[in-house]
């Protein structure tokens, strides 16, 4: 193997990847807002009833307690929609949050399946927790 | 004008449960009360109204439910005078106003019952969003039904709903801020 001082390349490299990871590990992590926001837009119906495919929420939502744990929905749609048991109206929004990590399904008529499920991690409360919890973002976002 | 609207969504942020902004009117329904009388939503202004649908022969949400409200209601203490917990049934054809009754007072003998015919309850139950299954058949079927817990304020808005597993503590903090 050839010594850092010898491959200047690869020794920035080792030492830019310890930098993220250490980041990752220790910087906390914050939010403008707890709250995670998406809208129902105008029309959403009247394209699902013309034989549109129409995917606005994604069928997984992520949130983290501690950190982003309020579900923030709008319905800026002309028609009532359902989520979970309950109906939200025109121009009503609905600000749900949770306080238990766990793995939450509900009907949603805002979905082609008409179903969405909403994912609570725990809150990554430690260095380990907060490199795991970065790195399956990063996984998310790819994804 | 701006400061009670910031305290307003303080308030709203601050709430427990899932909270509907702006706040509808609550759909009235006018049913049979376990008491025998006539039940309708428009009669408890001026109240805070936990609304809860279910039914009798529930094995656990009903059960679990019901014993966090009771407790809830006692830990308010005198506040508790100005609440009034409604749990409509989803199985009208077994819960008598009778057995709404004696199934309600083994929790709290404030609680009140509603029934009626399947089509009174089951308009009831598509006004507020709530879905209802029968599993099974025979006598001993059961009811699949939405376990959401629906807080009413005062001038009949529907407020907030409160999820099924809360604690009695924080329905005890979200009526409490519905009060006041």
């Amino acid at each position: 193997m050839r010594p850092f001082h010898k491959s200047p390349i690869l020794g920035l490299v080792t030492v830019a990847t310890l930098g993220a990871v250490a980041w990752a590990a220790f910087a906390p992590i914050t939010f403008a807002s707890r709250e995670e926001p998406f809208e129902i837009p105008k029309g959403t119906w009247a394209q699902r009833m013309a034989g549109n495919k129409v995917e606005i929420l994604p069928s997984r939502v992520f949130l983290t307690l501690g950190i982003r744990d309020v579900l923030l929905l709008k319905n800026l749609d002309d028609v009532p929609q359902i989520f979970g048991p309950t109906l939200m109206m025109p121009g009503q929004s609905f600000r749900l949050p949770f306080e238990v990590a766990s793995s939450y399904q509900f009907a949603c008529t805002a979905h082609a399946s008409g179903q969405m499920t909403v994912v609570v991690d725990e809150q990554p409360d430690t260095a380990w927790r907060r490199l795991v919890w970065r790195t399956k973002r990063i996984f998310r976002v790819v994804a | 004008m701006l400061m009670p609207m910031m305290a307003e969504a303080n308030d709203i942020e601050a709430l427990k449960a899932g909270v509907f902004n702006p706040p509808r009117e609550a759909p009235d329904f006018s049913v049979r009360a376990s008491d025998g009388a006539a039940l309708a939503l428009s009669h408890y202004r001026g109240k805070v109204v936990v609304l809860g649908f279910g039914y009798t022969h529930c094995p656990n949400v009903c059960p679990a439910t019901l014993a966090v409200l009771a407790l809830a209601h006692r830990k308010l203490g005198a506040l508790g005078s100005q609440v009034q917990v409604i749990y409509l049934t989803v199985d009208p054809e077994r819960d008598s106003a009778e057995r709404l009754k004696q199934y309600l007072a083994a929790f709290d003998p404030t609680f009140l019952g509603g029934t009626g015919t399947a089509a009174q309850m089951a308009a009831v139950r598509t006004s507020y969003g709530v879905t209802a299954e029968k599993i099974g058949t025979g006598s001993d079927y059961a009811v699949a039904h939405s376990s959401f817990i629906y807080l009413i304020t005062r001038d009949g808005k529907l407020r907030a709903l409160m999820p099924f597993g809360h604690k009695a503590e924080d329905y005890v903090h979200d009526i409490s801020m519905l009060l006041n």
